[in-house]
């Protein structure tokens, strides 16, 4: 328990030229140094700093360039190993990183902990003990509120439904075990528990898939407008701010001014970023086979790529293709005011299942089912932002991630074979960790549910 | 009140129900100069309610109590006129063991045991006063003006205490089945100090056998090869006798509604809180008015006796009413009622008053076990009464006490949430209590216990040279089994799908092999035996570490966690309220509980992880305080 590694970020939240990661605990380097792709931190002299890439392994992406501090024990605040990891100012990539070294094996710590190990291993003189116990409360009760406030009602109560079911499930296992002879309730068998399994499962993958849709409504959707010159991008820029920014003329590459616009798309926050064609003059056909760009685009949550319906399709349509293919765009087919050249079967095609609008935006025609197809990219359906129930607290979403592999192990369990008992180890602990987010872990109220739910004797 | 001396003792027990004998027997074996006091000494181990013993969770605490050294797993094994196995389609650690008693046998057999036992001696008398001096122990008054003297005494009254038997409308004085109740140690623990609190348990009522009709109900034989729960037990009983089974059904749930107003657990009259897990025939057709019948095992009391016991129907309806209950069962049309059924109300102790070695917080020497801490069942007690027995010799004689955790026995978990968290109805033990129960297995209470019972003294010599025989056996045969690269034969091949297991497509380890699920030591029997035949327990347990090797591993890793908490002790004399910081809440459990380590204090109801980081800072600083006054 004292001597797992811990990890936070330790710089105010908010807007920075910096954010710093910090892990202190034996594994800080095991952990952080899979994902670094630059020195050994290994083998590097303790106290000091390298410059590097933070990948994460799963996608093999590059997440962040940053700089690690590699401080060996005792020589450190907590005496123990630490890692610190400087990178970009920015929730958003702060909280990436944490959530990489969480996943890595690292445990948020809680609030003070730091300045607590630092005390337990004696680093800290007795005069300031008290000061730590005041920290430790303070921070906590200040946590807990954070953390409550940020769980809403409709979330809490989803958690709630979800640890009922699965301790409905528990709790017909525990009698069988506990009232062999017990003849009311069939014997669990292993195709129920997994159906039940796999239930709960779902909802939490929806609510972790959620918890990235709630990111999207906090942080904006980083939206590319890419186009040749002249099919339109500032008209549809402008259409989407509603007002007149950018200079529309009808000469190719006459957008001067980078507008970096958030935007309001039926509540969803739209962050209009590096929409190049529209910030610099040089060919975008020219520029697209530019790496720096394509990685531009992948940076990005959504594109909307523009065609001319008055133009035919060129080459250099087609590299836009190309370069957008594997992510999320939507191909716009502007100036429908034209008389058609454009070989809308082809578009089609070249879109897959991605959609495919016309505007005449010139006219005003098209905005709404642009609008529409944009939301119902990133939300099923009608989505009204205030209703929407969200994760956004690191913390619950890693509960709610060891809640996944909890189940999984339950899954795999099931598959093999393992006894029910064995089995209905892992969905408990799957119980106990949605516990955690609406902070109810009390042991006693499986055997409440125990007796509520079967009428027992023997 | 004038006293005279009869006699000078290490340790008393008062009381000789299932706390008491384990208690009394375990403190003597220790070499403690015992004295067992009871009111009546037909009664020992008496079993007034149902006639088993053992069971999910409690057959393991049998199993532990035997491997500790203890005598409920002899003697069951010795008068069982049933054993079964339950749980067998289950995995490994809920598996347990379940045998019908014979009441009369049993009280005999453990009368004699404790009769021949060195250091003990058993003498009939009613406590009515314990005999303390500056908050010590020195003794009990006995109500013949017995004076005894002992530096350690276990109360182990089970339901007497204040008893009250409720029938319907009627109710009287007295312990379980018509027994005198005891009074005035109720009053005298209440002058101590103690806190109390009411409590309420039933019981069916018993028919006689010649009066049921067996051909309307099912059987329920015992086991072909019956198990036991005694690591010395070697001959099983062969002439097992079955139980049977019928079902309550709408008519007599019609005669329960039209009369629960004459119930007196419904009339008002009973007060204390009784246990769910054991509810009353009425409580069930209130609670669960949809279940459209409820199961009723008949069970026999012993061989020697015609009396059976209607498992499932305990009641406090007026007599009359329990007959035309009886009547409406199939198979019971004609049954004649031998004892009615009778709710019993008593006062127990708030067993948060206790340490974790069951002794007294407010008054050193006195201990206490089984049903008066509020649990029920005869193997709860059993667990707690060789507990009370050892650590109440430990303090009469300056040897070690003993506390069993979590991780080592279902007895560990049983006192642990009693003392830590206490309990608002009658306490069972049910494995879901146990956080860590892969590791609380039916087969493996001997590896578990054996060797602490062996430092204590209370297992013989020849008992523990066969026991660490064993030990070697299986290490040496699991060191086999990862050595014997088996290679796909032909035979192999065929015994598998013979099993419904997959084809092998490469050589594997014997041990690997084991790991299947569906695999069995039978196999490597076949394939490749080992030198020596092995006994179908070192097999069974070679098989279960194997194959479970992945969870086990991953319970132990829990228990590691726990252990680094366990061995942050918190200092016996620290001062809660100087703690700044600690919430008010957890600062009055933590008087009232007074844990002794910081992962008990963490287990309390209402001190949260907040309180717990305070006080681990608190403690260090008394620590590094220590160290800078050196």
């Amino acid at each position: 328990m004292e001597k797992d590694t811990i990890a936070a970020i330790s710089t105010p939240i908010g807007e920075g030229a910096i954010a710093i990661v910090r892990l202190s605990g034996e594994e800080a380097v095991k952990i952080v140094n899979p994902l670094f792709d630059g020195k050994d931190l290994a083998t590097v002299d303790s106290h000091t700093i390298h410059y590097g890439k933070l990948i994460d392994p799963n996608t093999n992406e590059m997440v962040e360039e940053v700089m690690v501090t590699v401080m060996r024990g005792p020589r450190t605040f907590t005496k123990e190993d630490v890692i610190e990891i400087n990178c970009h100012g920015g929730l958003a990539s702060v909280n990436r990183l944490l959530e990489l070294v969480l996943s890595r094996g690292a445990r948020l710590a809680e609030p003070g902990e730091f300045t607590k190990r630092a005390f337990l291993n004696g680093r800290i003189d007795l005069s300031q003990a008290e000061a730590v116990m005041d920290l430790i409360r303070a921070k906590t009760d200040k946590a807990m509120n954070i953390a409550l406030k940020q769980l809403d009602g409709k979330l809490s109560k989803l958690v709630q439904q979800l640890r009922q079911s699965l301790i409905e499930t528990v709790a017909h296992v525990e009698v069988n075990i506990d009232y062999p002879e017990y003849d009311d309730v069939e014997q669990m068998s292993h195709q129920l528990l997994r159906e039940k399994t796999v239930e709960v499962h779902q909802e939490v993958e929806r609510l972790l898939s959620m918890a990235r849709q709630g990111k999207i409504l906090r942080e904006g959707i980083a939206t590319a407008i890419i186009g040749r010159p002249n099919v339109g991008k500032s008209s549809l820029l402008n259409a989407l701010v509603h007002e007149t920014k950018a200079i529309v003329t009808d000469i190719p590459g006459t957008t001067r001014d980078v507008i970096e616009e958030y935007v309001n798309i039926r509540g969803i926050p739209l962050r209009l970023v590096d929409t190049a064609g529209i910030r610099e003059t040089e060919d975008i056909v020219e520029k697209i086979g530019v790496e720096r760009s394509r990685q531009a685009l992948k940076e990005s949550d959504l594109i909307l790529l523009v065609l001319n319906y008055g133009e035919e399709l060129s080459e250099g349509d087609r590299q836009l293709f190309e370069a957008v293919n594997g992510l999320e765009f939507i191909v716009i087919v502007n100036k429908t005011d034209l008389p058609q050249a454009l070989d809308l079967e082809e578009v089609k095609q070249l879109a897959g299942n991605q959609k495919v609008i016309t505007t005449a935006l010139i006219e005003d025609k098209g905005l709404d089912q642009l609008e529409e197809a944009i939301v119902a990219t990133f939300f099923a359906g009608d989505i009204d932002a205030g209703d929407l129930t969200y994760v956004s607290n690191v913390r619950h979403i890693q509960l709610l991630q060891q809640t996944m592999q909890a189940l999984e192990d339950a899954k795999e369990a099931i598959d093999a074979d393992m006894p029910i008992d064995l089995v209905q180890i892992d969905v408990t602990r799957a119980w106990e960790l949605l516990g955690e987010i609406v902070g109810d872990t009390v042991q006693d109220s499986l055997i409440d549910q125990l007796f509520s739910q079967f009428c027992l004797g023997k | 009140m004038s006293t005279y001396e009869a006699g000078q003792y290490d340790v008393i027990v008062i009381g000789a129900g299932h706390a008491g004998v384990e208690a009394a027997y375990a403190a003597a074996s220790r070499g403690a100069k015992t004295l067992m006091l009871t009111m009546n000494l037909d009664m020992i181990a008496f079993m007034p309610c149902n006639p088993s013993i053992g069971g999910p969770a409690k057959g393991i605490v049998v199993r532990e109590v035997d491997a500790l050294g203890g005598l409920m797993g002899k003697v069951i094994d010795k008068t069982y006129i049933q054993m079964r196995m339950l749980n067998t389609a289950k995995g490994p650690a809920v598996r347990a063991l379940r045998a019908q008693a014979d009441k009369p046998l049993y009280i005999q057999e453990m009368k004699k045991m404790l009769e021949q036992a060195p250091n003990l001696t058993l003498r009939q008398g009613m406590v009515e006063k314990l005999v303390i001096e500056d908050g010590k122990c020195q003794g009990v008054i006995t109500e013949t003006k017995a004076l005894y003297r002992a530096k350690s005494v276990i109360i182990t009254t089970g339901t007497f205490m204040r008893g009250r038997v409720i029938i319907g409308d009627i109710s009287y004085e007295s312990g379980p089945n018509n027994q005198r109740a005891s009074v005035k140690l109720a009053e005298n623990l209440e002058e101590l100090g103690f806190e109390l609190v009411r409590f309420k348990t039933g019981t069916p009522p018993r028919v006689i056998n010649h009066s049921i009709d067996y051909s309307k109900t099912e059987i329920q034989p015992g086991d072909e090869n019956p198990q036991h729960f005694s690591y010395e037990t070697t001959e099983a009983i062969t002439d097992q006798i079955p139980c049977w089974l019928t079902y309550t059904n709408e008519n007599t749930h019609g005669i329960i509604n039209d009369n629960l107003g004459l119930s007196a657990m419904y009339s008002g009259m009973i007060k204390g809180t009784g246990p769910r897990y054991c509810p009353s025939i009425e409580d069930k057709i209130v609670r669960f008015h949809d279940k459209p019948r409820h199961q009723i095992f008949l069970e026999p009391e012993g061989r020697n006796t015609e009396e059976v016991y209607v498992q499932g129907l305990s009641t406090s309806l007026p007599e009359y009413v329990q007959r035309e209950i009886l009547r409406s069962i199939p198979g019971l049309e004609e049954a004649e009622i031998m004892r009615a059924g009778y709710a019993i109300e008593y006062d127990a102790v708030v067993p948060t008053q206790l340490w974790p070695t069951l002794e007294v917080k407010n008054v050193e020497g006195i201990f206490t076990a089984g049903q008066i801490n509020g649990t029920s069942g005869y193997e709860e007690a059993a667990g707690q009464g060789i507990m009370a027995g050892i650590n109440a010799a430990a303090k009469a004689l300056n040897k070690e006490t003993l506390i069993l955790d979590r991780s080592q026995a279902y007895i560990g978990v049983l006192i642990d949430d009693l003392v830590t968290k206490g309990t608002n109805e009658p306490y069972r033990l049910l494995t879901s209590r146990a956080e860590y129960r892969l590791l609380l297995r039916h087969d493996n209470a001997d590896l578990r216990l054996t060797d602490i019972g062996y430092k204590l003294g209370l297992i013989p010599e020849e008992r523990y040279n066969k026991f660490e025989e064993k030990k070697r056996l299986i290490e040496e045969e699991k060191n086999r089994l990862q050595e014997v690269r088996l290679k796909p034969t032909e035979q192999l091949q065929t015994l598998l799908e013979e099993i419904g297991s997959t084809r092998l497509k490469d050589g594997i380890l014997a041990f690997d092999l084991l790991k299947r699920p569906e695999v069995t030591y039978r196999l490597i029997d076949k394939v490749c035996p080992a030198d020596k035949e092995l006994a179908a327990d070192v097999k069974e347990q070679i098989e279960i570490q194997i194959k479970y090797q992945g969870y086990i591993a991953k319970s132990n890793q829990q228990v590691e966690k726990m252990k680094k908490m366990e061995n942050k002790l918190i200092p016996d004399n620290i001062d809660y309220d100087a703690i700044t910081g600690i919430a008010t809440e957890a600062r009055e459990k933590l008087k009232k509980v007074r844990p002794l380590s910081v992962a008990q204090a963490s287990r309390i109801a209402g001190v949260n992880p907040a309180d717990v980081s305070i006080l681990l800072v608190y403690i260090e600083q008394g620590n590094v305080a220590k160290v800078s006054n050196e």
